[in-house]
């Protein structure tokens, strides 16, 4: 007889612990937090389930390719990635190839060549202090990571992006400094980046600064985490096994268990 | 054991040079437990399992790491890039540091709640905590590694602790550094010690288990085991049930490195240290913050790491200022809510650790440090005059109580 030590007990001790638990964890994430709220936009790639949009993903990467990339780099990606986003490879090289990267030739000499696909993006700056030295001593950062490395990346992106608006009359904006309501202190050293039809989409859609803000996201959401596709994937398939598991060791259990729970 | 009780031939004759077999056979096999363990008996075996997925993942990972100031934030992206299901890897790696945590932090209150730690199971305990304290200073080096905005200015943050001891305090913090500042030494002495302090747990773990199989589990009713008729072979019945807790863990755990991987770190560490720019909040790993906060409620250096180190020295005497005979706290009833006031102080703390040192929050954390050493250093050993224990069963198998079973009675045996 275990009977002593009662069922409706323990599962209540159970209940509790996991309760705090969860409580303790949320907390201290909300904790973490900026106290600014961004909106909250439905992203493609949001939820266990979500998977990046091709189409929007590609507008994405034209943004950053003609807006974005004359100030901050992309040095965590090569050119041979975007095929996880739908290119080909002549269409790969002919992108990389647009940009140069130096070599030494056989005669010990500096020179350029065109990139390749096994190149890295091309840095618009040789080096930070050239970086900062070009934007007024702010330094754009790389672009590689931006969406892990902020709370809440996606949605921070996106409204920072279109967070330009004219400073309260009681903000003085210094020179060089830009008035955003999404960014923290609201001064922020980065130019207003997109305007209406800053770019032109070969697909048609309209270039709006809110289109681009969200294309450009979901490019950079990508290349912050460019295994997520394959990482759900994966997770449902382990997800489901661990459940057949979980499910047989149970029944398992109770079937060995039975004799003893009886007696 | 005369007469071998293996068929195999090559078994036997191995068995009878180097009992191995013997030995696994009466330790995993026939192996003594109560009939009456709970599901929190689970999260010891958890942790084993806890301990060497962090192994084996870390010794792949070691393989792809570059311990250099240049190179490892970009080692550890070549890794989630460019290595076959590196980001795999890592994320079991990063995701399994918290979740050894969450099975041994629950696995401790466990021991706290049914009086695990009392004789004479006092060595089995005290080298539980040792094996936190390593688990710490393992979890707190491995966190530099990346070399992330956070790794750095924690690692500065808290090696700097130690710049609080009196005379040597800035010698020993230029000693630890291996230089001036965090930097390409510290990141070198780290990996070295990261790699090699887990090896150090495995040791302590085989000495928690030697110590463990002396006596027995302890169970939910926390009175000795009487003979044959409370106790179950450990396999089947135990290795079944440990193995339905795995695959409940490995559950959660698998949620979280494929649908939330980053949940439980922080941005900050995708951010490649720099010296030159300090974060706005640094912040430790979720597992240090009680302690944090700890360290934050005194206003004083120095006292807030003695206070701090403290927290965990109270647990290594913790079998000597508890002066209650009863283990389980289902016969204590005052010290069960007092059970469950130090769980929740201890979240609050948590909490508090992760909140600026400002304001409400640098006077609850006071208020909850001042309870957090209450509780163990006069609530344990004064409870006991005053708390009346209720009748303890006969034994685990006799649900019924005798009129002689009481906790004194409980007492008097023990002593025998």
């Amino acid at each position: 007889m275990i009977k002593y030590s009662s069922k409706f007990f323990s599962n209540n001790i159970l209940k509790l612990f996991v309760s705090l638990l969860i409580i303790c964890i949320s907390s201290v994430s909300f904790g973490a937090g900026e106290k600014i709220n961004y909106p909250q936009l439905n992203w493609s790639f949001s939820g266990i389930l979500g998977t990046f949009d091709r189409a929007s993903q590609q507008r994405g990467l034209q943004v950053y390719k003609e807006v974005c990339s004359g100030c901050h780099g992309m040095r965590l990606l090569a050119y041979r990635n975007l095929k996880a986003i739908g290119y080909n490879e002549d269409e790969i090289k002919a992108f990389a190839s647009e940009n140069s990267v130096n070599t030494i030739n056989d005669d010990g000499e500096v020179v350029e060549r065109p990139a390749r696909p096994s190149d890295k993006f091309v840095s618009p700056y040789p080096n930070d202090k050239a970086a900062r030295a070009a934007n007024g001593g702010a330094y754009p950062p790389d672009l590689s990571l931006i969406v892990k490395a902020r709370p809440d990346g996606a949605n921070y992106l996106h409204a920072l992006l279109t967070g330009y608006i004219d400073a309260p009359s009681d903000q003085k904006v210094p020179d060089g400094m830009y008035y955003n309501k999404y960014y923290s202190g609201n001064l922020i050293g980065m130019p207003q980046p997109l305007y209406e039809d800053g770019v032109e989409y070969a697909d048609g859609t309209k270039a709006t600064p809110d289109q681009m803000a969200k294309d450009v996201t979901a490019f950079l959401a990508w290349a912050s985490e460019p295994e997520m596709e394959d990482r759900k994937r994966l997770g449902i398939s382990v997800m489901l096994f661990l459940l057949l598991l979980t499910a047989l060791t149970y029944f398992s259990m109770k079937q060995i268990w039975a004799p003893i729970k009886k007696q | 054991m005369s007469k071998s009780k293996f068929k195999n031939p090559v078994v036997k004759w191995i068995d009878h040079r180097l009992p191995v077999f013997s030995f696994m056979d009466h330790e995993l096999n026939h192996y003594p437990t109560p009939k009456n363990l709970n599901y929190f008996w689970n999260f010891g075996s958890l942790a084993g399992f806890a301990l060497v997925t962090m192994i084996v993942t870390g010794i792949v990972l070691s393989m792809n790491y570059t311990a250099h100031v240049d190179y490892a934030f970009d080692s550890v992206e070549r890794i989630m890039r460019d290595v076959n299901h590196g980001w795999l890897i890592r994320y079991i790696h990063m995701n399994g540091a918290s979740f050894f945590f969450i099975v041994v932090y629950i696995h401790i209150f466990r021991g706290l709640y049914y009086g695990s730690y009392k004789a004479p199971r006092e060595l089995l305990w005290i080298l539980g905590v040792l094996i936190l304290l390593l688990m710490m200073a393992t979890a707190f080096m491995g966190y530099v590694l990346p070399w992330g905005q956070m790794s750095f200015w924690g690692a500065t943050v808290i090696t700097n602790l130690f710049s609080a001891i009196p005379l040597v305090g800035e010698s020993i913090v230029t000693w630890l550094w291996g230089g001036f500042s965090v930097d390409n030494s510290t990141l070198n002495r780290f990996f070295s010690l990261h790699f090699v302090l887990p090896f150090v747990i495995v040791g302590v773990v085989i000495l928690h288990l030697v110590a463990l199989h002396r006596f027995g589990s302890n169970n939910p009713i926390g009175i000795d085991v009487k003979g044959t008729q409370d106790t179950v072979p450990f396999s089947p019945y135990y290795t079944i049930k440990d193995l339905f807790g795995l695959s409940v863990f490995l559950s959660f755990f698998a949620a979280a490195v494929f649908f939330f991987p980053n949940f439980m770190g922080h941005p900050d560490n995708y951010i490649e240290a720099n010296p030159m720019v300090t974060p706005a909040h640094i912040v430790p790993e979720w597992y240090f913050l009680p302690f944090y906060a700890i360290l934050r409620a005194i206003p004083d250096k120095l006292g807030g790491v003695l206070f701090m180190f403290g927290a965990i020295a109270v647990l290594f005497i913790l079998p000597w200022l508890d002066r209650s005979s009863v283990r389980s706290s289902q016969f204590r009833p005052i010290y069960k809510i007092f059970f469950w006031i130090l769980l929740f102080d201890c979240i609050l703390l948590g909490y508090l650790g992760a909140m600026p040192a400002e304001g409400i929050y640098v006077l609850l954390s006071r208020i909850a440090t001042a309870y957090y050493f209450f509780h163990f250093l006069i609530l344990f050993p004064l409870l006991p005059y005053i708390e009346k224990t209720k009748p303890l069963p006969i034994s685990i198998s006799e649900p019924i109580l005798g009129g002689a079973a009481t906790a004194s009675a409980f007492a008097t045996r023990e002593k025998k």
